[in-house]
């Protein structure tokens, strides 16, 4: 039941993690400490030269290790939600050399060498990326625990429409579509908003996609 | 997950020798191995990582063909401007499978060697012949809405999820493999699947350490290509049904035609019985009706999933409706 409802283990895990004091958050990583007890140890940690907005981080990692969990328990860049942890909910959205991907359906041993750009690498100088902005004047948010993966996933999206990629909401796919709320809308079905924010968050990417603050 | 040894492949060669060993697995993508091996459904003791290989080009083959690497994203081939314009079909069945997110990552060879998304399968409180031989199939009388309808046996009715594959079946696309002792071959979509039979935990033909390095398309049939889709909601979900048709007419009549049919089997469902029953006869809807019975002609249901062959019928009626233009 545990595996099913990944929000009952997180639930879970708290609870363990409140009893058992803070000498036992060095194992945050680990599946579950009743599981972590009965396997046997990892063969070997890998090193793993990760770049994360731009700064090189060297880390020694279980090859378990997932991208997002290296991101969040390791380098302590926590802006990048754990949601479902299987790839159907976007929370975990980051860009790996310019793609958006699910960084929880991957290995951080992988990602050696790639760029990855996770929220906290959008804004410059302390201003707010375009998108960044765009979601806080259209109120593209409730709760917020799925926003920093919608922005990723809107801000690689205007990249793939700017390179010509079409989607399912394209009637021809040899065309160039033109970015129709449909279009955004089908675009971002990797990214799912409990508080279903959608509206909002549609015009915020329209809105950048046409060239900004109105 | 259950530890693992991770060995980063550099060469073909290397990869296929590594993954000789039973329990070692290639990953490239990895956004079914890993959801896997999460629920301890797959516990391979060796990952072999294919991602820094070669094998990631979209190249033309000499017969006016496209041959598309093993590691070309899903993304990099539905964008590709080439099979957006020759095989519109597989632009299209990829753009209906999972979400940008996931087609970034997930390759052409991992999307034909995905698993089966039956509830049962996923479900480790539960037998399954697929994860634990001979332990039963509750799925027979069980929650089978998304199971499948054709080809597969009181073992196992697990449906194969994969859009891609579905066009790729219409348009014979053939997968070409290397062995560990460095053996290449090519097998037609069609039979790289098996049966599931008393099997169903031997999903392909594919021997330990052999891996797919590309999948070719051979030239584009003649006619339009069409790949129609329906599921439980808009986006990001699988298929119920999904149809990939490739159509041509002359005087109104089928001069020829390919079918294809998702989400009713163990694999993608090419249907000669609705081809035949298609060439010659009148571009209508009564020839369409006529080539959906052919098509699911030895199909039954399991009970929830007893919906799935009239839909079926009518997707393909609607598809090939749409195709041809006919009223």
């Amino acid at each position: 039941m545990e595996r099913i409802l990944p929000f009952l283990s997180l639930l879970s895990r708290r609870r363990f993690l409140g009893t058992a004091g803070a000498a036992t958050l060095a194992m945050a990583s680990q599946p579950a400490p009743a599981e972590a007890a009965a396997e046997p140890a990892s063969i070997h940690n890998e090193n793993v030269a990760l770049t994360v907005n731009g700064r090189r981080h060297a880390l020694d990692l279980d090859p378990r290790v997932t991208l997002l969990d290296a991101l969040r328990e390791h380098l302590g860049l926590t802006g990048t939600k754990k949601g479902c942890d299987q790839g159907q909910c976007g929370a975990c959205t980051v860009m790996v050399n310019g793609q958006r991907i699910n960084s929880c359906l991957t290995l951080a041993v992988m990602h050696a060498g790639d760029e990855i750009t996770t929220i906290e690498g959008l804004e410059e100088d302390g201003v707010l990326h375009p998108m960044q902005a765009a979601f806080v004047r259209h109120d593209g948010m409730q709760c917020g625990y799925c926003t920093p993966g919608q922005i990723c996933s809107a801000v690689a999206l205007l990249a793939e429409h700017k390179a010509g990629w079409p989607s399912y909401a394209t009637a021809d796919v040899a065309s160039s579509p033109v970015l129709t709320d449909s279009e955004i809308a089908e675009r971002m079905s990797g990214n799912i908003c409990r508080c279903s924010a959608y509206p909002n968050i549609v015009a915020a990417i329209r809105d950048v996609a046409e060239g900004g603050r109105r | 997950m259950t530890p693992f040894r991770y060995d980063r492949a550099d060469s073909v060669a290397s990869a296929c020798a590594s993954a000789r060993e039973p329990t070692a697995k290639f990953i490239a993508g990895g956004t079914n191995l890993l959801d896997l091996m999460k629920l301890q459904i797959e516990t391979p003791t060796l990952l072999v990582d294919i991602g820094r290989l070669s094998l990631a080009e979209i190249e033309e083959t000499a017969e006016g063909g496209l041959r598309i690497g093993a590691r070309v994203t899903n993304s990099a081939v539905a964008a590709d401007m080439r099979v957006r314009r020759r095989y519109p079909v597989l632009s299209q069945a990829i753009l209906a499978g999972a979400s940008t997110q996931l087609r970034n990552k997930a390759t052409t060879g991992g999307n034909l060697l995905q698993r089966t998304r039956c509830p049962y399968f996923y479900d480790t409180t539960k037998p399954c012949n697929k994860r634990i031989p001979g332990s039963g199939c509750p799925a027979l009388g069980g929650l089978n809405r998304m199971n499948a309808v054709i080809g597969v046996s009181e073992d196992c009715i697990a449906a194969h999820g994969s859009d891609m594959a579905v066009a790729m079946a219409a348009l014979d696309a053939r997968v070409e493999t290397i062995a560990a002792n460095g053996a290449t071959r090519t097998i037609p979509i069609d039979a790289l699947y098996r049966p599931p039979g008393i099997t169903p935990h031997i999903e392909t033909v594919l021997a330990p350490g052999e891996l797919i390095q590309s999948v070719t398309l051979p030239p584009p049939p003649p006619g339009r290509q069409l790949y129609r889709k329906v599921r439980d909601r808009a986006s990001f979900a699988f298929a119920l049904v999904s149809v990939a048709v490739v159509v041509a007419c002359e005087d109104d009549r089928v001069s020829a035609a390919r079918v294809a049919i998702g989400g009713i089997s163990y694999k993608p469902w090419r249907s000669p019985e609705a081809e035949a029953a298609l060439i010659g006869a009148a571009a209508t809807r009564a020839s369409f009706d006529a080539a959906g019975r052919a098509a699911l002609a030895y199909a039954r249901g399991y009970g929830h999933n007893d919906f799935k062959v009239p839909l079926a019928r009518r997707t393909l009626r609607a598809a090939l409706a749409d195709a041809t233009g006919a009223v």
